[in-house]
């Protein structure tokens, strides 16, 4: 079955949120788009996931916290269902006693342990990190600038990059050259004494990487995290029905505008004719060409799997083989009799963002685990009882747990399977009864997705949340490798807007408008 | 990061023995050796002038084992030599060699070489550097092994008007018949021996490749009964002279391996060498397309240009000039005595280098410590100024 | 008493060299040294009668030639003398030998896999492009970024050039090379564990970071971009122990009308009205001097010799911040002759330069997990050697000196200060290491001096312990170093000015800082410069 008319200007490949925004900023410049999604809903990542009958949880991503606000009221998300069941929620780093856990509100902190020079500290350091951040962000929301082969449009970036720096003043200047490159270790130690804090901070700056808080280039991870904070989160939301909704929104703003999406259609492949790329091929064997195609894969997929090394250079695939890309969150999700007893915290504050992670050297050690292809024994995790906020997830009086595990690494030694997923679950139960002692008889059932699982089932390399690490080397004008820096590729056609693009992932949604505008500016 | 027992423990060999090496020995009567690839070779056995004109009037016997080989098979083989490859090879029967350059993605040549094509999906690659680490990244995506088999494969370059009628007399009958550029499979006293018809001399000429199991036999084989007519081995420096007149390349000489250029414009593409012929831009994609194709457009910096120097001193390593502007340098000189010309390559900046610009050789020499600076008058040439037509013609000629 | 012309604290290598620049220039140049011996880091001493230990500082490639050869180190009685390869062991009976020459190096890597013994061409190349981009700028004073003066402007736009020469590729892959960890480069190009272990160790030694620590790869240039003779990346040893080094540079400076003093502690750089006026004493006594230059790292400089009155607010907070991590040990060992190895009963060892302990950049890692837990490094990295294989000055004719580089060892052991047990223990732990792959090592021991970053800090004053006096991480690099804002070597109070490895290019014997901050004094001075470039690396 051959399509030979292309009807469609634009293939995108997969259906998470950077396909769709993609797909749907193509659409708004009057393109005819297609976006082929290999699962039975559009989101990807952003997706509700029915784990056990009645019981339903956000199945990779569970917060929403830095969505890009411009995106959102471009796409008219909440026209098109997008709801919150909660909003600027407190976050809570557990304190291992049991007794002095500490809140934050916003950007207010309290908690039986804080000194007033702390709270005074984190809210400084926070205010010169949002000035950062502000640049960043001006630097996040276009294509990264070439810095040899440039021509007027990087210019132009690369003066306004300067511009803003030297508008930071020389101080806070000469701070971002030298914090963009250090740890947040160090960075936290500089400011603050609490330990919890900055266990929870920490966690903040490494969660979804491959990086403990002593890695140096962990304080860039932070600010990328603070964007959400930025762009005026001041606390994660949840959304009614979980992350699925994100999902099922996008999808619909997709369509409004004209998009068609082919769920249970996986490509396969990705054709070229001679040096161009020309359609894709669905796993059922049908042929779609259109004369670009936008792969919101991740890096490696896109290059090693659907369009396959013989088709590049070698030394280009030598770059995308190398490319890092080491996920290391898992998912629990529990279905429970009751809301479990966390220690020492008021039941009105169940329904906050719960962090385990106490102290930066536990952190530390959890991470350690991971450079080895082990699993940490004493796990982070980043806790959320949705439906105390959203009843909807679980039958009536009971509830859901979800939490982010973490260091799981993807590249277990010895290979992901059931024995090792049961182990990865018992340690990451058993260090969540430290907090909640009852937490064992609550539960009526489970399920543990290592990052593994989430590969398979998302289609991410890794399981990783940015399609590839965001790490010095592999940011800005280097993301996801030279060579396809811009969203185009070496074949003129393909192009990328997923997460393994500049600025990165997390539910952002930048890339995929990025890479729609040069898509756009290229086939003018 | 293993306890267990080492694959290969103890300490890797000073120095590497070629299978001919108890026959070479013998024969290095100058016990002249340097080290070609870690192996120790003959750099001249008797006289470097005898040995060059039993290349180019009777037989010379080239021990070629340390030249770097690898085995390249599996299903994909054929479609990643393709993607390897400037040159299309789809266009190459079984049993025949094509002279082959590899290039990285920046269109700069890593190697030059030669690839035999045994069947459909089997090949063996000939280069002069070590190359596997590319060849593997290469490899990447294809369904495809390749092998480092250079210890495996003893081989004997027979080379000279007459190297022809020495192997028949050794029984391998019906060699006359072989075309340039073709293999064929023969066996001698039950050791298989595949013979290609290629050589590094310009000549007429054959090369013997066989277990190194039966190399001496094949090296006396290849000596015996040879009073009447000469049978020369020969070393690297007549090699040389001989790959000079007839105007080949040589990595590290010609070009610096693309792979180990420390320096920003140091590579040369096959553009730059005189090698556009290797390159198939209809191929939609292989290593190096992507430049090449930016390089075509633009115009290559340089070109590899072919010298009939004025006088009879030798070239080497002069700078070109070109009315008083400095437009190059030579990389391989030499007085040709079979061309009877002062012959040198020489790369030079385009758009210099075009036939009717009158270059210049500053060519210093000394005689006596004295030395001696002289500006030769050079002339373009466009074909090797040593090419005889025994080198194609086939049926072979008996001399 | 009588007042100088300047005043350069501390006589380590830094300190020497740039009081001999300044005598060199004319001024009449006072060095201040609290031991009573010279050399700081850069010391050869004679703990156990008979032999000279390298005690601190043990090998010798980063000096500058250009230095070297404009003070006439060599005819003040230095000699370096290249050393050759390195073996790495296995613990599976295994070793990988790194040697010199380029064709036996290939076999031996090959031995354990061909791709790597080509990859090994590759990797030696894309190094060395990293070199030539450095090394011309070790010699030279870093821009401000911040700053728009016209100096700064044309530096800065001299380095932008070097790096868009580069190329679009070539410069990311430099971006990457200074921002990836040692680890994740090494895997780009390699796949066997030792041959990686083997490399790495030059992207943590003196670092507190692990092989996967980003940052690392540059701390591996840093080891790289020195040169013997011209061949950029080789070591030697200096004839007589490192202490050669600080002796000929005293030498030099004598010979310029220098003068130096020793067990003459500095506990305060005196200010006056916003300008320095000179040094007091330990002893009480003052010198006075319009110029003081520090060759403390910047913690000891400005948190330790200087009031905190006289310095503006941010200059005390970015030494507070300024990070100088304690990660290393050293051992000294006398001994009675030279120890066999295992796997090496026929090898001359004197073709090996260093040997190492660790066969995985798993291992490595997993040291580094030791030493951010705050306790040394149970299975550690070491750097050995045997210097007395090539030097006949250091020990009694048939015995050997050998000295042991050890990663990791923490400033402090589990939030405690060092005890003496603590370092025996450490020390104990090292020499178990060696006498797994040595059968009659422990036999041979007459003398072992063993050093933890607390004996580091307290004897030579590297705060710490830390070689560099200062991580070699990006963010204090270049314009950098020692912090935004002063890395000109001109400190913040006016005739006050900094020399020490804390400044740019950084640690290591190496010299570049001393001489930097001579260029910038004499500049100020108005005097003609005599400090020399960098020679071109064509």
């Amino acid at each position: 079955m051959t399509d030979s008319s292309s009807r469609y200007d634009v293939i995108v490949i997969g259906a998470g949120h950077n396909g769709l925004i993609c797909a749907s900023y193509l659409a708004k410049a009057g393109r005819k788009v297609l976006i082929l999604e290999s699962l039975d809903q559009a989101g990807g990542c952003a997706a509700t996931r029915e784990f056990s009958a009645g019981f339903s949880v956000s199945a990779c991503a569970q917060w929403l916290y830095q969505l890009s606000p411009d995106i959102s009221s471009d796409l008219h998300l909440e026209r098109h269902g997008l709801a919150y069941a909660a909003r600027e929620l407190n976050t809570i780093a557990l304190a291992a006693d049991g007794r002095s856990h500490l809140k934050r509100n916003g950007t207010q902190l309290s908690g039986p342990g804080l000194t007033d020079d702390d709270a005074r500290n984190f809210s400084n350091l926070n205010s010169q990190l949002l000035r950062f951040v502000k640049v960043l962000d001006n630097a996040f929301k276009q294509r990264p600038p070439k810095l040899v082969d440039s021509d007027w449009q990087d210019k132009l970036s690369l003066t306004k990059l300067g511009l803003d720096m030297k508008r930071l003043g020389k101080e806070d200047m000469n701070e971002l050259l030298r914090v963009g490159l250090i740890n947040i270790y160090d960075l936290l130690n500089e400011h603050l004494d609490n330990e919890l804090l900055k266990g929870a901070l920490s966690l903040d700056a490494v969660l979804g990487t491959h990086m403990g808080p002593r890695s140096p280039n962990t304080v860039f991870t932070y600010l990328y995290r603070l964007l959400g904070e930025h762009y005026g989160y001041s606390g994660p939301a949840l959304l009614s029905g979980g992350m699925g909704t994100l999902g099922s929104a996008l999808g619909k703003a997709a369509q409004s505008l004209g998009v068609d999406i082919r769920t249970n259609s996986a490509v396969t492949q990705i054709d070229t004719e001679g040096e161009r790329c020309c359609g894709v091929t669905l796993d059922s064997g049908e042929t779609l060409t259109a004369p670009v195609v936008a792969s919101n894969a991740d890096p490696k997929s896109t290059f090693r799997k659907l369009l396959g090394y013989r088709k590049l250079e070698a030394g280009f695939a030598r770059r995308i083989e190398l490319n890092r890309a080491k996920g290391n969150v898992a998912k629990l999700h529990l279905a429970l009799d009751d809301v479990p007893a966390f220690t020492g915290l008021p039941d009105n504050e169940h329904g906050a963002r719960l962090l385990i992670s106490p102290t930066m050297k536990y952190v530390e050690r959890a991470f350690n685990h991971c450079k080895y292809g082990e699993m940490s024994t004493e796990p982070v995790m980043d806790i959320s009882i949705p439906s105390l906020h959203d009843p909807s997830l679980a039958p009536d009086g009971k509830h859901v747990l979800s939490a982010l595990v973490s260091y799981m690494p993807s590249h277990l030694q010895g290979g992901w399977n059931d024995r090792a997923r049961a182990k990865a679950e018992q340690l990451a139960l058993n260090t969540l009864a430290k907090y909640a002692p009852d937490i064992h008889d609550k539960v009526l059932a489970s399920e543990f997705l290592s990052p593994a699982d989430i590969e398979a089932h998302f289609g991410n390399y890794g399981g990783h949340w940015h399609h590839g690490e965001i790490s010095l080397d592999q940011i800005m004008m280097m993301r996801p490798v030279p060579g396809c820096t811009q969203y185009a590729t070496p074949v003129s056609g393909l192009y990328l807007c997923g997460a393994g693009t500049h600025p990165g992932g997390g539910l952002l949604g930048l890339p995929g408008r990025n890479a729609a505008q040069e898509i756009l500016r290229q086939s003018k | 990061m293993t306890d267990t027992a080492p694959a290969n423990p103890g300490t890797a060999p000073r120095v590497l023995h070629t299978p001919f090496h108890s026959r070479t020995k013998v024969a290095n009567k100058m016990e002249r050796w340097e080290v070609w690839q870690g192996y120790n070779t003959a750099a001249c056995y008797t006289d470097v002038e005898l040995e060059y004109f039993a290349i180019r009037s009777n037989t010379g016997v080239f021990d070629l084992s340390p030249m770097v080989k690898y085995r390249i098979q599996g299903a994909d083989a054929a479609d990643y030599v393709d993607r390897l490859l400037t040159r299309n090879i789809r266009k190459l029967g079984t049993d025949r060699v094509a002279y082959v350059a590899i290039c990285n993605d920046a269109g700069n040549v890593i190697d030059d070489g030669t690839l035999f094509r045994f069947a459909d999906n089997e090949f063996r690659l000939c280069t002069q550097e070590h190359v596997l680490d590319w060849l593997l990244w290469s490899a990447e995506g294809f369904d495809v092994t390749v092998y480092d088999e250079t210890a495996d494969v003893a081989a004997l370059a027979v080379q000279g008007p007459t190297s022809c009628q020495t192997l028949r007399r050794m029984g391998l009958d019906g060699l006359q018949e072989l075309k340039p550029f073709g293999m064929a499979h023969y066996e001698l006293e039950g050791i298989p021996l595949m013979v290609s018809r290629t050589g590094f001399t310009g000549d007429l000429g054959y090369e013997l490749w066989l277990a190194p199991e039966h190399a001496e036999t094949v090296w006396d084989r290849v000596f015996a009964n040879t009073r009447q007519r000469t049978v020369r081995p020969i070393g690297s420096h007549a090699l040389d002279l001989a790959r000079i007149e007839a105007g080949f390349i040589a990595a590290g000489v010609d070009f610096v391996p693309a792979e180990q250029i420390v320096r920003n414009g140091r590579g040369r593409s096959p553009l730059e060498l005189g090698l556009e012929w290797l390159v198939d831009f209809s191929k939609p994609v292989f290593n190096g397309r992507q430049a090449l194709l930016q390089q075509r457009d633009k115009g290559p910096r340089y070109r590899l240009a072919k010298l009939s120097v004025e006088g009879n001193k030798p070239a080497e390593h002069a700078f070109i000039y070109c009315r008083g502007r400095e437009v190059g340098t030579v990389t391989s000189a030499a007085w040709c005595p079979s061309a009877k010309s002062n012959f040198a390559l020489a790369s030079i900046k385009t758009p210099y280098g075009r036939e009717r610009d009158p270059l210049k050789a500053e060519i210093y020499y000394m005689r006596e410590l004295h030395w001696t600076r002289t500006m030769a008058k050079c002339e373009i040439v466009n074909e090797p100024v040593f090419n005889p037509p025994r080198r194609l013609q086939t049926p072979a000629p008996d001399a | 008493m009588k007042k100088y012309d300047a005043i350069v604290i501390g006589a380590g290598h830094n300190g020497l060299t740039n009081a001999a620049y300044l005598a060199k220039a004319g001024l009449d140049v006072l060095v201040v040294e609290k031991n009573p011996y010279i050399g700081g880091a850069t010391v050869s001493r004679e703990l156990h009668e008979g032999w000279k230990y390298s005690n601190c500082s043990y090998v010798c490639s980063l000096l500058r030639p250009e230095i070297a050869r404009d003070l006439e180190l060599p005819r003040h009685g230095l000699q370096v003398q290249p050393y050759g390869g390195g073996v790495t062991f296995c613990r599976n009976g295994d070793h990988f030998l790194y040697y010199e020459d380029h064709e036996r190096l290939y076999r031996e890597i090959a031995r354990h896999s061909k791709r790597d013994a080509n990859a090994y061409d590759r990797y030696g190349a894309d190094v060395i492009k990293q070199t030539r981009l450095i090394r011309p700028f070790l010699l030279r004073t870093p821009p401000d970024p911040s700053s728009f003066k016209p100096r700064d402007l044309m530096e800065l736009r001299h380095l932008a050039k070097a790096f868009m020469e580069l190329g679009e590729e070539g410069l990311a892959d430099t971006l990457r090379f200074w921002t990836m960890s040692i680890g994740d480069y090494l895997d780009g190009y390699f796949e066997t564990d030792v041959v990686k272990a083997h490399l790495a160790g030059s992207g943590i030694i003196g670092t507190a970071l692990g092989v996967y620590s980003p940052g690392t790869a540059y701390v591996l240039l840093h080891h790289y971009m020195g040169d013997v003779d011209g061949n950029v990346g080789a070591w030697g040893f200096a004839r007589g122990g490192m202490g050669a080094i600080a002796n000929a540079l005293a030498a030099s400076l004598q010979s310029y009308g220098g003068e130096i003093r020793c067990a003459a502690e500095v506990t305060q750089i005196m200010v006056r009205n916003g300008k320095t006026t000179g040094v007091a004493l330990a002893n009480g006594d003052e010198v006075q001097a319009d110029i003081v230059v520090s060759n403390l790292d910047p913690k000891r400089t400005f948190l330790n010799i200087m009031a905190e009155s006289d310095l503006p607010a941010d200059v005390v907070r970015k030494a507070r911040n300024f990070k100088i991590r304690g990660s290393s040990g050293k051992l000294n060992i006398a001994l009675d002759g030279l120890p066999t190895f295992n796997g090496l009963e026929n090898v001359d060892t004197s073709m090996i330069g260093e040997m190492h302990f660790s066969d995985s950049l798993a291992h490595m890692e997993r040291a580094y997990d030791d030493w951010k837990d705050e306790t040394w490094s149970k299975e550690p990295y070491l750097d050995m050697l045997i210097p007395t294989q090539y030097d006949p000055t250091m020990a009694p004719p048939g015995k050997h000196m050998m000295t042991v580089f050890v990663q990791y060892a923490p400033p402090t052991i589990d939030g405690r200060d060092w005890t003496d047990e603590d370092r025996d223990n450490f020390g104990k732990t090292v020499i178990d290491t060696i006498a797994n792959y040595s059968p009659n090592f422990k036999e041979l021991i007459l003398h072992a001096e063993v050093r933890s970053p607390r004996e580091l800090e307290n004897e030579v004053g590297l705060t710490e312990g830390n070689i560099f006096m200062g991580e070699l991480t990006f963010d204090q690099l270049l314009f950098n170093r020692p912090f935004p804002g002063y890395a000109q070597y001109r400190g913040p109070v006016k005739g006050m000015y900094m020399c020490s490895s804390g400044t740019h290019p950084g640690g290591g014997v190496m010299a570049a800082p001393g001489a930097n901050a001579a260029r910038e004094i004499l500049r100020d001075l108005k005097h003609p410069n005599i400090v020399p470039g960098a020679y071109a690396d064509d």
